[in-house]
């Protein structure tokens, strides 16, 4: 930049502004923008192992891959394990959120900032740390929630090793890891509200539901745009959880789409097969934000 | 009357959510600190029988952990420090000089925040391969070194700085690069700080990439290698959460440190949209 700062009274002038974005958009387009498009590339072809070897071996196949992820059982599986994923888990999520934030952002509550910081606290950390801890939270003999549930008389439940329960596990501990990101997204609009609605609104006799309904409720729904999109978004990347605790088992009930995307790709060195189910996750985050827009 | 009873039923709701909330995190940290064996103990024990610290001494000496937390640390904070230079200039740039196409650049730029970050990967690993960077520290760098969310922060906050300001340093005839690094900077100081904190705790976090990228154990950092120990060490629970604790403290404490600028992040993000 001291280069570009000098040059500045030399006969060739480099507006100061593109000099100052340069390095940021070089780093970002040949690191981002271009690899993207090479997957576009990539996923018409044939890329294996024997291309990791020698380019020699990779041969243009159109929408081979394609055509391929729509006759592979798995990608199905994937898919469906990913939509389970993100239609039940996004919703608790954020409803846990909503909870959470309707609770410490109460009148009546003090201390909020420690509640909100304890409640955050999952967010920071290491997702693959607590996924470690959860596998043993889990455990069907030894973990924390059979013990505890045992208290109350329920039977112990295999909950990774169950088909049934090892989606539904890896559910609750996501929400367990993420609630406080929105329900920080939520406090922040709660405390928007103008105090002079939730009056007035008391002085006409409604109930703390009624002030919920047509008070809070409608005055959130731009928040809730902007929150269900980005867990949407957030939750169709599900990796690191089924990676840890279940590697996509029992039956492949937990496979995810990065997770087949992994596999494929670093582990069999599918990549041109692997690059077609990135785009498919591409095109399924794309349509979820025009939808947005589109609300917006 | 009927007031009590709701701060009651308030604080009991809550007590009830710090409750859930900490226990896993308060049984790893417990385990962590248990003899071997008595984590898996039935019925089981919430606390040590006897406090020990073999299994962080384990870690230490015999699974090499301080050379993961090295890495971790090394890579965070070179990321950080790299991307937070880079960011910087590009969102004041963006907010502050002009220049031809400025808006249309931002917006694309914008427009690529849909693009999930996973498509890359596959032509990025085979690219670094290229240059020779797979199975190197700067392999894992790479693709942070600027970021779309960091340079859209920084501009959303450089757009309060006075023109006035800088015009009076230009007047006085400083150079842009002495602008932007005696004046922006330090005005821009929260959020760079803000960006600061997401940005090491997100690399710190982050498990694909350097899963990807890292070959050897060596370079490992904490998270690989803790998701590595665990095929090896499953039956080890006591030593598996002292690994835990390892992995996740430095970021919690950075966390409740600087959290503050954490969540101011977040609230300026979600309401700026």
């Amino acid at each position: 930049m001291t280069a570009a700062a000098e040059r500045s009274s030399a006969p060739f002038r480099v507006s100061p502004g593109i000099a100052f974005v340069a390095p940021a958009l070089c780093a970002i387009v040949t690191f981002f923008f271009l690899p993207v498009a090479g997957a576009v590339l990539l996923s018409f072809t044939d890329f294996d192992i024997y291309a990791v070897a020698s380019w020699r071996n990779l041969r243009f196949i159109a929408f081979g891959n394609y055509s391929r992820l729509l006759r592979d059982p798995l990608f199905w599986i994937a898919l469906e394990n990913t939509l389970y994923f993100v239609a039940v888990g996004a919703p608790l999520s954020m409803g846990v959120s909503l909870g959470a934030a309707l609770l410490v952002n109460a009148r009546l509550v003090r201390f909020k900032g420690v509640f909100r910081t304890l409640f955050f606290l999952p967010v920071v950390t290491t997702l693959v740390a607590v996924a470690v801890v959860w596998r043993y939270v889990y455990h069907p003999r030894f973990g924390l929630l059979n013990q505890g549930l045992g208290l109350l008389g329920v039977g112990p439940i295999d909950w990774l090793g169950d088909p049934r329960w090892a989606m539904p596990s890896i559910i609750l501990m996501a929400a367990w890891k993420n609630f406080g990101f929105n329900m920080i997204v939520f406090i922040a609009a709660l405390q928007s509200v103008p105090e002079s609605l939730y009056e007035a609104a008391r002085l006409d006799g409604a109930s703390f539901p009624q002030q919920f309904r047509h008070v809070t409720l409608p005055l959130l729904a731009p928040t809730f745009l902007f929150v269900s999109v980005i867990t949407l978004i957030g939750y169709f990347q599900l990796f690191a959880e089924p990676y840890v605790m279940t590697q996509g088992g029992p039956a492949n009930r937990t496979l995810s789409i990065v997770l087949l995307m992994y596999e494929q790709g670093f582990r069999w060195w599918n990549m041109g097969y692997a690059a077609a189910v990135a785009f498919v996750l591409f095109v399924i985050i794309l349509c979820l934000t025009l939808v947005q827009t589109r609300l917006r | 009357m009927k007031r009590i009873l709701t701060v009651t039923g308030l604080y009991a709701l809550l007590g009830i959510g710090v409750v859930l909330t900490l226990s896993p995190l308060a049984w790893m940290v417990s385990a962590s600190f248990m003899p071997t064996g008595e984590a898996t103990a039935v019925p089981p024990r919430l606390l040590p029988s006897r406090f020990t610290l073999d299994h962080y001494r384990d870690l230490v000496t015999r699974m090499n952990l301080v050379r993961h937390a090295l890495s971790s640390t090394l890579l965070a904070s070179a990321t950080t420090a790299i991307s937070l230079l880079l960011n910087s200039m590009a969102g004041y740039a963006f907010a502050k000089l002009r220049f031809p196409g400025r808006e249309r650049l931002f917006g694309a730029l914008l427009a690529a925040l849909v693009i999930p970050a996973q498509v890359s990967m596959l032509p990025l690993f085979l690219m670094l391969k290229q240059l020779g960077l797979v199975n190197t520290y700067w392999g894992v760098i790479i693709p942070g070194m600027a970021s779309v969310f960091g340079i859209f922060l920084v501009r959303q906050f450089a757009l309060s700085i006075p023109e006035s300001l800088l015009d009076a340093a230009r007047i006085d005839g400083a150079g842009e690069f002495r602008i932007y690094w005696s004046l922006v900077l330090p005005f821009c100081r929260p959020v760079l700080v803000t960006l600061a904190v997401f940005t090491f705790l997100g690399t710190w976090n982050d498990f694909l990439w350097p899963l990807i990228v890292l070959a050897d154990d060596d370079l490992y950092t904490l998270p690989v290698a803790l998701a590595n120990l665990l095929g090896e060490h499953v039956q080890d629970t006591e030593l598996m959460m002292a690994g835990s604790v390892l992995t996740m403290l430095p970021v919690l404490g950075l966390f409740v440190a600087l959290q503050r600028y954490y969540i101011a992040g977040i609230m300026g993000g979600a309401l700026k949209e």
